[in-house]
Formats: C-alpha cells, sequence, structure tokens
C-alpha cells in the first residue's frame, strides 16, 4: 500500500514542480528578445526532444517485455511515412493506427 | 481589433486537435485504471490529474511509489521526466512572450506534448498570426486535450478493471507522437536534430528517467542548428 502522507507530498510536489518547469522562460523571459543564436537553436526543440522520446517505447515495449515488436515497429514506420508523406497528421496516426490493428490480427 | 479573428482561431485550434481525443481518452482512462489498482481514492486520482496533469510524469511517480521507493525517489523521477517542458516553454517565447501574464500563466498549466506541438507547428507555418489569434488557437488545441485527460481519469476510475484486455493502449502514445513529429521535418536541419535525438536517447537510455531525454534533446537542437548554419554557409 502507498503510504497516504508520501502520496500527497508527491501530487503537491510534482504539481508545483512541473507548473515551475513549465512556466519557466515563458513567465520569467516574457517579451525581452532572444539573441539569434538560442532562437536558432529552439526552433529545433519539437523535433530534438520528441523522436528521444519515442524511440526506448518503440525499441523496448514494455507489453512485450522489451523485446522488438513487429507490428509495433511497422506501424511506427508507417506513421512516419505517411505524416512525412502527407504533412498531415490525422492521415499520419490513422494510418499508423491501421497498420498496428491489422498486423496485430493478422500474425498477433 | 475585433473579436472574430481570435474567435476563429479558437475554432480553429479545437478542430486541429479534436483527433487526440481518440489517444488522450484512452491514456487518461489507464492513468485511472492504474491509479485505483495502487489504491488511490477517487480524490487523490483525480487531485493527481488535475494538479500535476503530466501523463508520463504521473505513472512514474506512482510505480515508484507503489514501489516503496519514498517520496523523494519518486517526487526527483517524476520531476526529472517533466523536464522537456523547460524547453518547450522557451521555445514558445518568440511566439507568445509578449502575451499578458495571466495568459502565460495559464498556457503554463496547459504545457503538454501534443497541443504544444500541433500549436508550434500552426505558429512556424502561419506568420500572419498575431499574439492574440496565437494565444486563441493555444486555448484551442488545448481544450479537448485537458477536458478528456479530467474525464476518462474519471472513467477510469469508476470503470476498474473492465477495460477490455489485448487493446494495443501502449502503443496509442507512440503512434501520436510520432504522427506529430513527422510533419515537422521539413528541412536536412530537422533531420538531424530528429536522427541526433533517437541515437542519444537509445545511447543514453541508462540515465536517471528524463536526463537522458534532456541532455539528448540539448545536443540534437545543437546538431540542427549547426546544420542549419553550415548549409546557410553554402549558398
Amino acid at each position: 500500500m502507498i503510504d497516504t502522507g508520501d502520496l500527497w507530498i508527491v501530487i503537491l510536489g510534482l504539481g508545483l514542480g512541473t507548473y515551475l518547469i513549465r512556466f519557466s522562460f515563458l513567465g520569467i523571459i516574457g517579451d525581452r528578445e532572444l539573441p539569434p543564436l538560442v532562437l536558432r537553436l529552439l526552433r529545433y526543440t519539437p523535433v530534438a526532444v520528441i523522436p528521444g522520446l519515442i524511440a526506448p517505447m518503440l525499441i523496448w515495449p514494455e507489453t512485450t517485455g522489451g523485446t522488438v515488436d513487429t507490428p509495433r515497429l511497422a506501424a511506427a514506420a508507417v506513421t512516419v511515412i505517411v505524416g512525412f508523406a502527407t504533412r498531415n497528421f490525422v492521415a499520419a496516426m490513422v494510418a499508423g493506427a491501421a497498420t498496428l490493428f491489422a498486423l496485430l490480427a493478422l500474425i498477433g | 481589433m475585433s473579436e472574430t479573428p481570435a474567435r476563429s482561431s479558437y475554432v480553429r485550434g479545437l478542430l486541429d486537435s479534436a483527433p487526440f481525443i481518440l489517444v488522450v481518452a484512452p491514456f487518461a482512462m489507464l492513468f485511472g485504471v492504474v491509479a485505483t489498482g495502487a489504491g488511490l481514492d477517487l480524490i487523490a486520482a483525480m487531485s493527481m490529474s488535475v494538479i500535476v496533469i503530466a501523463g508520463a510524469a504521473q505513472f512514474t511517480a506512482l510505480q515508484l511509489l507503489a514501489d516503496n521507493s519514498g517520496a523523494l525517489a519518486a517526487l526527483a523521477a517524476s520531476l526529472a521526466v517533466n523536464l522537456r517542458s523547460a524547453m518547450y516553454s522557451a521555445s514558445l517565447v518568440p511566439y507568445i512572450g509578449r502575451a499578458p501574464l495571466w495568459q502565460r500563466a495559464l498556457i503554463s498549466y496547459a504545457l503538454f506534448d501534443q497541443n504544444y506541438a500541433l500549436a508550434l507547428q500552426k505558429y512556424e507555418t502561419d506568420a500572419t498570426m498575431t499574439v492574440a489569434q496565437r494565444v486563441a488557437y493555444y486555448a484551442g488545441v488545448t481544450t479537448p486535450v485537458i477536458s478528456c485527460w479530467y474525464a476518462f481519469t474519471l472513467v477510469g476510475i469508476l470503470a476498474g478493471n473492465q477495460i477490455p484486455e489485448g487493446l494495443p493502449l501502449d502503443f496509442a502514445v507512440p503512434i501520436t507522437f510520432l504522427a506529430l513529429v513527422a510533419p515537422m521535418v521539413k528541412t536536412w536541419a530537422h533531420a538531424a536534430a530528429a536522427g541526433t535525438s533517437v541515437v542519444l536517447a537509445l545511447a543514453l537510455h541508462g540515465m536517471p528517467s528524463g536526463t537522458g531525454i534532456l541532455v539528448g534533446g540539448v545536443v540534437a537542437m545543437a546538431a540542427g542548428a549547426a546544420v542549419e548554419t553550415w548549409r546557410e554557409g553554402r549558398k
């Protein structure tokens, strides 16, 4: 059983900490000009963070006990190709999900 | 300065992020189920979703608490998972830094991966937007995500273990993130940043949760900027 005191320390501490992390730059820097080099770096934020977030989930998926799983890898590949080719988020998501369901139904 | 452009930006955002419902709903439901399974009552589980509102960090905190790692370890690890939001926060500054403080304070509460990525993509492609329109668009892309997160945490708590087994819910998150990021890869510089990010995330996987992403993210941003500078120099 989780200790109730510990639980509430984590809920409140994580809530406050998460908010401060999110507010950090947006709240403090506000309308001050950022140097061009910083702007150039920040332009790559989503493409620099999100792929790294997903890569371990693809290579070591938790539900399969950490072994590479063909339907999941194929679904990921289809999502990326469709997303890149169509520049359309919805199309990519639908194509990826359809691939995953189809392959899981076929090979399980 | 009429209200119409801001309102239509809000509606545009709502429509653009509506597909997230399909992903956020099962993820939030899963959190409700897991939290209940770990012994949290309705108040505690709902409080976590409303106060923290960060899926991956909530799961991390729950898991460490359930493993008896102690409050401090659980707090440190789950906060580390959220450090990437600081980079998101910084990257929004050029677009909405001039918005009133209260609007920036609200946006900070709602800085999640999905709505953030969608908003940033819109800001990059539509240079004509005013700050007010950008804020309205952000509110639009956030509304479905936030309301779904609250509502389906509750559904998960109430439904308990009645979720059908065998649904590949684990893959809802990777597919959304891939679908979000693939259309954003527009230049060799973007590709370099994405590639660096993947390689470093895998290489640094052993580092404490979240810190590998942070180190990898910073290096990948530098790689993107370096390739951009290099290609400019060749023109």
